[in-house]
């Protein structure tokens, strides 16, 4: 059962909650930045760049593990994707250069808040923190539903189901990101502010969720996944009502695993549903078992730096 | 401008721009290692001041790098499908590999940066190497995948469908050595004496400052060590394309007719229409002794090639003979600096800062000559541009949207880079 095509595709989807978890938040950091305000506007986004400055770069690294898994794996698959979702991609992409633009220039910039050009990079940065989030929701819905390969260009993903699975996606990692700030300063007043605003996610979050639900019935989500998604989110609200900021920020990641992996268990053996299977799209055995042992070695590799690096800033 | 054309000149574009942060990444971090080893050896602290300056520019390359290579990974695909829907699993090796590598850099880079007092002193050192060798690996790994396109082997053809693939064969084809030392040698160098020249020109400004001479000189030593073995790996890549890609050879030089013991050609401008070449300068015997180490070798000449196989002859040439003279021109150079620096003089600050460019110049030269000289074929002699490009029409918007983003970024990058790195420490920081 278990062979080297089903543990790629396991490595695809991880890669792919990893991105979630941490560029996710990011993005949605990016939206709490636009929507900062109230008494505390400029303590909410120092926090918010204390945040995310270390790793940011780092961070894209998952989605370009996505595309290299992709394309060394099941290269048939990754070429069908990148001809019938070129407009969102691209868009995406577009997304990505901007806001690294943005924030590179705000992180190592002097100027002064309330200088114009401050601003501008400001509303740049978090433009591009809403549109590239929209972006890759709209490829996973387009892939989910089937849509892939189209027949034209935009039939392919401009519909219905996957442009609200892109809205869904941005207020998604709205939540992840508000679950996550509280935990990042001891400022209660602060830590408040972002409660305020995980709860007020969650309710959009669920209401969006809802709705794509029902513009996708036919969709074979297993009613277990369901079930397990509804827990959760009444867990990460009772957290944060409660003031459990530890608990809400691991629920709100475990409700991201849970959609992704949700969504991969639904489909599979299909990685192009209704017609293309991973086994049909795999390349030949001898590359993919290359390709795991190159995974195997970047674990090796990489756990243990990963945990170096932990250790020194955690001693602080 | 077809879709093709808008295609190739995205791609070009791209990877002109990534190559730019990508070869910073792979050398600052040695001048960073010098200045802080030479910091530890004799503890004066304006080494590690310089060392952290550095450092805090190389994080600003790595980010804007970081973006445009994501950003890269998906053109391959947006732009060339069908070509990565042959090549991805023979390439992918390599590739794969260099996602590795740029992490372990970014975690390092993470403690080297922000690590400067919580780590002992030898550790942030080594900190410091592994960036270095995760950084070079990076590029040599991408440079393999490249190496590939124009030498592909690891595989066999069955019904046009490639099978018995083998990875590692593939990414250690015949090129990778040539290209790969070729490259790196060339990421040094361009880096060395880009650096050198900005430190030069803040020299000239105040020239008692310290700070820039220390900076001056470290960054010249490796620059200028790089610019004197490059001819001689140049020449390895050179005899490497006579003989497994005869067609390029002679774009390079407008070779047209086949002959023994050919010449030469310095300068000129091709005439492709007549097979001839205006104004150049003839060396008698000496294509045929570089190419092949042998004075009457038979160099073949575009004339045996069907025209449809022919690359854009004149850019491939021009391209080739702006590497070489700036080849030429920076290892003279470095020579000079060299015996400057022997006898005890000033370095000649003027000729720095205008030499800054040129490293970068020869660079893009020669990425023109490896990628154009290729042409038409985007896997030499399996499958053509033309044949891999996307089906996806109006490709002239994303073409025109990146070269204005990316436009935007470099134009940030400069200003930032002018704000932190280049301005003089303040007195009080080096006492
Ligand atoms: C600082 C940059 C630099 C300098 C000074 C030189 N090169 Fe270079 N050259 C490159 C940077 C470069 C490069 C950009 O890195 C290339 C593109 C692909 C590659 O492997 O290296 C390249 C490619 C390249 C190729 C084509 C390889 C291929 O297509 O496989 C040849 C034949 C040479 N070079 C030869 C030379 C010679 C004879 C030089 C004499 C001094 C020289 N290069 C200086
Ligand atoms: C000769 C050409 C190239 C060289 C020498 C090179 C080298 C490098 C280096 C050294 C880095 C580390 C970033 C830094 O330190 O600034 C980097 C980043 C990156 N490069 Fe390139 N690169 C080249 C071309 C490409 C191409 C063609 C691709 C596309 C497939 C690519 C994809 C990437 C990606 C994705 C990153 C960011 C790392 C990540 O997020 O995984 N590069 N490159
Ligand atoms: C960073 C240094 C590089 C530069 C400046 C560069 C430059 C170029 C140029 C000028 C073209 C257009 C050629 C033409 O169509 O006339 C091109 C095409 C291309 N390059 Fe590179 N290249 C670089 C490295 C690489 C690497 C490392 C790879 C892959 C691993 C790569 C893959 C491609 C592909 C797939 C195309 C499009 C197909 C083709 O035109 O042959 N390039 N590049």
């Amino acid at each position: 059962m278990i062979d080297e095509v089903t543990l790629l595709a396991t490595a695809l989807m991880v890669s792919l909650i990893l991105y979630a978890l941490t560029a996710g938040a990011d993005f949605g950091g990016g939206v709490w930045d636009m929507l900062s305000g109230g008494a505390r506007k400029s303590e909410q986004r120092h926090l918010i760049a204390r945040a995310l400055a270390p790793i940011w770069e780092a961070n894209h690294v998952w989605l370009v593990l996505v595309v290299v898994l992709l394309f060394v794996a099941f290269p048939s698959a990754f070429a069908t994707l990148m001809i019938w979702l070129h407009i969102p991609l691209t868009i995406m992409l577009v997304g990505i250069v901007l806001r690294g633009t943005a924030f590179t220039f705000r992180h190592y910039d002097p100027l002064g808040e309330t200088d114009p050009r401050m601003q501008r990079w400001s509303l740049q940065f978090a433009a591009a923190s809403v549109m590239t989030p929209i972006m890759l929701g709209v490829c996973v819905g387009a892939v989910a539903s089937g849509r892939v390969p189209g027949t034209t260009f935009t039939d392919s993903w401009w519909h219905g189901f996957p442009v609200a699975l892109g809205f869904f996606t941005l207020a998604l990692f709205a939540f992840l990101a508000a679950c996550y700030l509280p935990l990042e300063t001891d400022d209660p007043a602060l830590q408040d502010d972002f409660r305020k605003r995980a709860l007020g996610a969650a309710v959009v979050t669920a209401l969006l969720g809802w709705l794509c639900r029902g513009l996708a019935p036919h969709l074979p989500i297993p009613l277990g996944i369901e079930i397990l998604v509804a827990v959760i989110g009444v867990l990460a609200v009772g957290s944060l009502w409660t003031r459990r900021y530890w608990l809400a920020r691991s629920m709100a990641a475990l409700q991201v695993v849970t959609i992704l992996w949700g969504w991969g268990l639904s489909q599979f053996p299909y990685i192009l549903p209704p017609t293309l299977t991973f086994h049909g799209a795999a390349a030949p055995q001898s590359v993919l078992r290359v390709m795991l042992t190159a995974l195997g070695v970047g674990g090796v590799l990489l756990v243990p730096s990963f945990l170096y690096l932990y250790r020194v800033f955690k001693r602080q | 401008m077809s879709d093709l054309l808008a295609a190739r000149s995205q791609m070009a574009m791209s990877l002109a721009f990534h190559i730019v942060f990508a070869v910073v990444g792979m050398a600052m971090p040695l001048l960073m290692l010098v200045a802080e080893g030479l910091w530890l050896k004799r503890g004066d602290p304006v080494y590690r001041i310089l060392a952290e300056r550095w450092s805090k520019g190389t994080a600003i390359m790595f980010a804007v790098g970081a973006v445009s290579g994501t950003v890269l990974s998906f053109e391959l695909g947006l732009l060339w499908p069908q070509f990565m829907e042959y090549a991805g699993p023979i390439i992918g090796m390599p590739f794969s590999l260099e996602g590795l590598a740029f992490f372990l850099e970014a975690i390092f880079l993470g403690v080297y940066l922000y690590g400067w007092d919580r780590v002992p002193r030898s550790a942030h050192f080594l900190c410091g190497v592994a960036v270095l060798a995760s950084g070079t690996m990076s590029g040599i790994l991408v440079v393999c995948a490249n190496a590939w396109m124009n030498h592909p082997v690891g595989f066999q053809l069955v019904d046009g469908r490639p099978t018995d693939i083998d990875p590692l064969q593939a990414m250690l084809n015949p090129g990778s050595f040539a290209q790969g030392l070729h490259m790196t040698i060339a990421a040094f160098q361009s880096v060395g004496f880009a650096v050198a020249g900005i430190h030069a020109f803040m020299l000239l400004k105040d020239r008692q400052n310290r700070f820039h001479r220390l900076a001056l000189n470290i960054a010249l030593l490796v620059g200028g060590v790089a610019a004197l073995v490059q001819p001689f790996s140049g020449d390895i890549s050179a005899r490497l394309v006579a003989r497994t890609q005869p067609v390029k050879l002679a774009a390079m030089e407008s070779h047209f007719k086949t002959e023994a013991g050919a010449p030469l050609l310095i300068g000129g401008i091709p005439d492709v229409e007549h097979e001839t070449v205006h104004f150049g300068i003839e060396i008698p015997y000496g294509l045929s002794l570089l190419a092949f180490h042998d004075p009457h070798a038979v160099v073949r000449g575009l004339a045996d090639f069907p025209r449809d196989e022919w690359p854009p002859v004149p850019i491939v040439h021009f391209a080739f003979q702006i590497m070489v003279g700036i080849g030429t021109g920076m290892a003279l150079l470095a020579l000079y600096c060299f015996w400057r620096l022997f006898v005890g003089k000033e370095q000649p600050l003027g000729l720095l800062i205008l030499a800054s460019p040129l490293g970068l110049i020869a660079l893009e030269a020669g990425w023109v000559v490896t990628e154009v000289g290729r042409q038409p074929w985007i896997i030499y002699g399996f499958m053509r541009t033309s044949e891999a490009v996307t089906p996806v029409p109006n490709l002239i918007v994303p073409f025109t949207t990146f070269s204005l983003l990316y436009l935007g970024l470099a134009f940030t990058t400069l200003s930032l880079l002018g704000a932190h790195v280049v301005r003089s420490p303040k007195a009080r920081e080096v006492q």
